[in-house]
């Protein structure tokens, strides 16, 4: 972001680049916080029951999220002041790093770090499947939105 | 400052001090902001900034959430948000020194800006140091028997709320300041050292909510912990916008049509 000098940007791919920071940083901080914090209380802000590891690796992922958070709808400004933003490519590559995001929450720090489960003081295989399937369909849906609108831009 | 084993120092000693201290800014700052007046316009979201940052480091030293901070961990843990965070950020949004820079005569002007030239302002006032010192100060505080000791020797407890408040501001500066900054880092160096600088502080919390410091009982410790955590992040957040804000502006298109061979442009309507 530094380092490319104002008049050569490529709106498209800083279009998808916002989109998919954006899309990953909402589902990392404000979806995990809202959702299932506040709303369902299914996981708190700390277990207990973490390794120092996994609190550490907590504690990065969480600032990156919300530093991607914003730095996406920064580059979105950006782009809207160049030129007409395609929203529907924007979007899509939003449902892309929403999907992608979870489905890396669900495998790798559910499952691998640790970090949280879920739910707590429940079978958990279901809670899993149904996390890391349903990502999967989101990040799916996401990728297929991407191919569509770049079709169509290529078709003008 | 005014506990039961501050009788030494004289009770409010420390607080008439600090008290004393944020009516002088304020009354200073309000002088300069008159005095330059006919020069150039101050902008008033400075003036009020610097007042609401005041504000807050009163709030966080004298009075009674100051006073509830010495029995309650959550009193405490609020008092630094105050103190350490949003205090610099508002203090530091006032430009006290681009203000200081037009109202001081023109020596003692030029004295300021070769004191804000000097190895030293440079070097504590780099990001990365001034990092350190901030996430730093928090880490022995709190994992160390600092936090025990601050509450038995005022003095100490001077200490640390100084350097709370010092390694705020200059960190704040570091990262998001307006005032004239010869050496500024770059935006990659700033942006880095705010994402390990909210992890750290993100981490600490969870420790703090696992562990609380010797002498707080664990509902406290919770609460302050989550009271740092989510408190903390609201800064930490403002500070990212602040950050990409100067990115925004300094990348602003300067070319009509500023884009690159190949591109798709939107659609003609």
């Amino acid at each position: 972001m530094t380092t490319d000098a104002s008049t050569r940007v490529d709106p498209d791919r800083r279009t998808l680049l916002s989109g998919i920071l954006f899309g990953c940083g909402i589902a990392a901080s404000l979806i995990d916080l809202f959702v299932f914090h506040l709303a369902l209380q299914w996981h708190h802000f700390y277990d207990l029951s973490s390794t120092a590891v996994a609190i550490t690796a907590d504690g990065f992922f969480h600032a990156v999220a919300w530093f991607i958070t914003v730095a996406g709808l920064f580059l979105l400004a950006d782009v809207r002041r160049r030129v007409e933003v395609h929203w529907a490519r924007w979007v899509a590559a939003v449902v892309t790093g929403v999907g992608a995001f979870q489905l890396f929450d669900g495998v790798v720090d559910h499952k691998l770090l640790g970090i949280h489960q879920i739910r707590y003081g429940v079978d958990l295989l279901p809670y899993d499947l149904v996390w890391i399937g349903s990502s999967a369909v989101v990040l799916a849906v996401g990728l297929v939105l991407l191919r569509r609108t770049r079709r169509r831009r290529d078709a003008r | 400052m005014s506990h039961e084993h501050g009788a030494a120092v004289g009770p409010g000693l420390v607080e008439l001090l600090v008290a004393a201290g944020v009516l002088a800014a304020a009354v200073g700052y309000l002088r300069a902001v008159r005095s330059t007046r006919e020069r150039a316009a101050w902008p008033v979201r400075r003036t009020l900034s610097w007042l609401a940052g005041l504000g807050c480091v009163a709030a966080a030293l004298v009075g009674p959430l100051a006073a509830a901070a010495h029995a309650s961990f959550t009193a405490h843990a609020a008092a630094h948000v105050l103190l350490g965070m949003l205090g610099p950020l508002m203090l530091v949004l006032g430009a006290p020194v681009t203000l200081a820079l037009r109202a001081l005569p023109l020596e003692r002007a030029r004295l300021l800006s070769r004191v804000l030239r000097s190895p030293v302002v440079r070097v504590v006032g780099h990001p990365v140091v001034a990092g350190a010192l901030n996430a730093g100060g928090l880490w022995l505080l709190y994992r160390s028997d600092l936090f025990a000791l601050m509450h038995e020797h005022p003095p100490v407890h001077a200490a640390v709320h100084a350097h709370v408040f010092l390694a705020g501001y200059l960190f704040t500066a570091a990262l998001v300041g307006v005032d004239p900054q010869p050496h500024r880092a770059s935006l990659r160096v700033r942006s880095v050292v705010l994402v390990a600088f909210i992890a750290l502080h993100s981490i600490l919390a969870k420790q703090l909510y696992a562990f609380p410091p010797t002498g707080v009982g664990s509902i406290d410790g919770q609460v302050g912990a989550q009271v740092m955590y989510y408190a903390g992040d609201v800064v930490d957040v403002t500070l990212i916008v602040l950050l990409l804000a100067g990115w925004y502006r300094s990348t602003r298109p300067r070319l009509a049509f500023p884009v690159t061979a190949g591109t798709h442009l939107r659609p003609e309507p």
